[in-house]
């Protein structure tokens, strides 16, 4: 840089990126980096809740766990529920918007009214669905008793994993109705009226035109929709059923907390998070693969 | 009322010339961290409220944390970042964790004879004083909200069964006769049903059963303590609970207090749950209802011995940097909060334990047990004898995990994976990695 340049710019070249940058790499580096560095080190490590002994253990951490045929079903779980919550989600959303952009009158009304769920905390939504269909107090819940169904998720483990898989897409489905609704928006009307011309069926145009054109933002939505599944559900199976009844709704990131929140078992705990930072990553480098950009 | 108020007065003019001279001087300030929500949380603020206007000299400062799990968890970090509140409120669940760490709590009978207060640990009732107190007797923290198991029925439903509403059954056996009467006369949807599984029906019936839940005096002599709740008793009262649900008998309503809605709306008509509950009976449910002692099985030796008790208390956290007057602070309080009229005033109105013999006598004299009989069922099961090695109560490390682990497997047992033993020497494998992980952290 030559003199004259340094006098027209105070701060120097270098100096303002860094200073612009400066909040967001203070953000990250307190509230991401520092912390998984710290989950890091005390994965090989045991201690007692307050932290007054702290024992260096190696791996042992993660080798309980992967002796822990528990944890190994919370990972099958993880996995089978985030697909299905991401697979109900995004098909009923998507359905939706095909159907509100291609058939519907009063567009804006339907817009706003399948937009509403996904202005609900997670912790909300599950407590007004809690409310629904609670088995001995919920008005569905109890009225699904009466109609002699066996309806019990206390106590039915495949009830209660379908019923938190349920609530999670239903939250999830308005989120995906926007961004597929506007990505419907966006495609040139002229191809669907050549379809529309060459004869093709509303079903036929959805198939063949409309889903493939939007097929990036499906990709998107397919990745944001399984980091929510298995991160952002915790606030639901929380509110809901606490992991149980025997284990049947515990996630990855449920026994993660209750591990480290509620038995004070930090290690363990950390261990299983450095576990989650892997998913988290694979996720996110899926993501940008998908994005069409380099990580 | 107003004795209660003649009582305030009278200690507000005992301090007032402490207080007096130091007029001037900004109050000290004392923490106190809960985890009661309303109605129950204006008990603590009511005690802050009058406590600082007694007096001058220190400040109480409640705050609500969230639920037991939540304010334990605050108050751990709280002293990771040394910064711990002067008084924590906390569950019964809690008491080896914050008794076995070091430096962490002071127990309570330290910090009165330093403040030089004349305090009667021996007032408490045994069995609630032996809970919370050290094996040599020393007492830890201050009994606050403290109820024990007890049968709630509904008396319609046994009017409809044609069963005597004044004879609620004792044991097991009469308690599953009464059930089979009740679902095949319609009287109710179920007969049976519980809140705290794995509380009530583990914990509690060992100790009402006088059988261990864990070696070393079920924990409290030391942390080399292992669990062997997988006996005869339990076993079958495990596949009794499967049994009777798969007959019709049994409703789980899952954990924590979560099964009181199965009794709240009418659904059981006989339920285990914690003396407290009463409150919510009263509030909630359009039945008549009674209030029993615990069922036992009547062909186990020695029992019933008397109940343990669960609940909650508050702990004198410690710190280095912690004052003289700080501790003086907690101290007063503590003695404001347990003096026998303010005990029984508290204790009476939500259905929980007097905690005192003074406080017992207190509500006595002024004809409280006269009134409400019902309110004496709670007392004399947990009174009945003085405590024995397992009616005292259990000290172990991740209690909070080992209960959790205990009803995973009694769910599993419901949902019908595995029988009662099964489940119970699966919960002691688990279980007992639970304790040799917090002794290894422990040990110092």
């Amino acid at each position: 840089m030559s003199r004259e340049a340094a006098a027209r710019e105070p701060f120097g070249e270098a100096v303002l990126p860094w200073l612009l940058l400066a909040p967001q790499l203070a953000v990250t580096g307190i509230f991401f980096l520092w912390p998984a560095a710290w989950a890091f080190w005390q994965s090989f490590h045991i201690s007692d809740a307050f932290g007054t002994s702290l024992i260096f253990v190696g791996l042992e951490n993660y080798v309980l766990l992967a002796e822990d045929p528990l944890y190994r079903d919370a990972v099958v779980r993880s996995f089978v529920f985030a697909s299905l919550v991401a697979g109900f989600a995004l098909g009923v959303g998507v359905g939706l918007a095909l159907l509100v952009e291609n058939g519907a009158r009063r567009k804006r009304v339907w817009q706003a009214l399948l937009t509403w769920p996904y202005a609900l905390a997670p912790a909300t939504a599950g407590v007004l669905w809690l409310f629904l269909l609670h088995p001995s107090v919920g008005l569905i819940g109890t009225a699904l008793v009466r109609a002699d169904t066996g309806w019990d998720w206390r106590i039915n483990g495949t009830q209660a994993f379908l019923l938190v898989v349920g609530i999670a897409a239903w939250k999830q489905v308005a989120y995906n109705f926007i961004f597929a609704f506007a990505a419907l928006l966006a495609l040139p009307r002229s191809l669907i009226e050549a379809a529309e011309m060459d004869g093709a069926g509303k079903a036929r145009i959805a198939w063949s035109i409309q889903l493939p054109l939007i097929a990036p933002t499906l990709f998107f939505l397919i990745v944001v929709n399984l980091v929510y599944a298995f991160f952002d559900s915790f606030g639901l199976i929380h509110a809901l059923t606490r992991g149980g009844p025997a284990n049947a709704t515990e996630t990855l990131v449920y026994r993660a907390f209750v591990d480290g929140h509620v038995n004070h078992d930090l290690g363990r705990s950390a261990a299983q998070s450095v576990v989650l930072l892997v998913v988290v990553a694979a996720l996110t480098l899926l993501q940008f693969r998908a994005m069409g950009r380099r990580p | 009322m107003n004795s209660t108020r003649r009582g305030l007065s009278a200690l507000a003019g005992g301090i007032a010339l402490p207080s007096l001279a130091r007029a001037q001087a900004q109050p000290i300030e004392i923490s106190l961290w809960f985890s009661l929500t309303r109605p129950l949380s204006d008990i603590v603020e009511g005690f802050a409220r009058d406590f600082n206007a007694s007096q001058t000299r220190f400040r109480v400062v409640p705050t609500f944390k969230g639920v037991y799990p939540e304010s334990l968890a605050a108050a751990i970090a709280a002293v990771r970042a040394g910064n711990p509140p002067h008084i924590l409120h906390a569950a019964e669940i809690a008491t080896a964790t914050l008794s076995s760490a070091p430096g962490v709590a002071k127990p309570v009978q330290d910090l009165f004879q330093e403040a030089g207060i004349a305090f009667d640990a021996d007032d408490y009732l045994p069995a609630i004083r032996q809970y919370y107190s050290t094996p040599q007797g020393k007492l830890l923290a201050i009994p606050f909200f403290v109820p024990t198991g007890v049968v709630f029925y509904n008396k319609d439903a046994f009017r409809r069964a044609g069963l005597d509403p004044d004879r609620p059954p004792t044991t097991w056996s009469g308690v599953k006769e009464a059930a089979e009467r009740i679902v095949a006369a319609r009287a109710a949807a179920t007969g049976i049903s519980t809140a705290w599984p794995g509380m009530l029906q583990l914990e509690h019936l060992l100790a009402f059963h006088n059988q261990p839940y864990a070696t070393r005096g079920n924990g409290f002599q030391g942390l080399d303590a292992e669990l062997v709740f997988n006996n005869p008793t339990a076993a079958r009262h495990f596949q009794n609970l499967a049994d009777w649900q798969r007959a019709g008998l049994f409703k789980y309503g899952g954990r924590d207090f979560n099964g009181d809605s199965v009794f709240v709306s009418g659904e059981s008509a006989i339920h285990i749950a914690a003396s407290s509950v009463q409150l919510r009976i009263q509030r909630e449910a359009n039945f008549a209802s009674g209030i029993s002692t615990l069922p036992y099985y009547d062909d186990v030796p020695g029992a019933p011995v008397n109940s343990i008790i669960s609940g909650s208390n508050f702990w004198s956290l410690a710190h280095p940097r912690r004052t003289a007057d700080e501790y003086r602070g907690v101290a007063e309080f503590l003695r404001f909060i347990t003096q026998p009229q303010r005990v029984f005033a508290y204790t009476s109105e939500s259905w929980v334990l007097p905690n005192t013999r003074s406080a017992f006598e207190y509500g006595r004299a002024q004809g409280f047990y006269d009134r409400t009989p019902d309110a004496l069922v709670a007392y004399r099961q947990v009174t009945k004898q003085e405590p024995t090695g397992n009616s005292r109560g259990i000290r172990l490390g991740g209690l909070t995990e080992i209960r959790s682990i205990v009803e995973e497997e009694l769910e599993r047992t419901l949902q019908g994976g595995q029988t009662g033993q099964q489940a119970l020497d699966r919960a002691r494998t688990r279980g007992n990695q639970v304790l040799r992980n917090f002794e290894r952290t422990a040990r110092r």
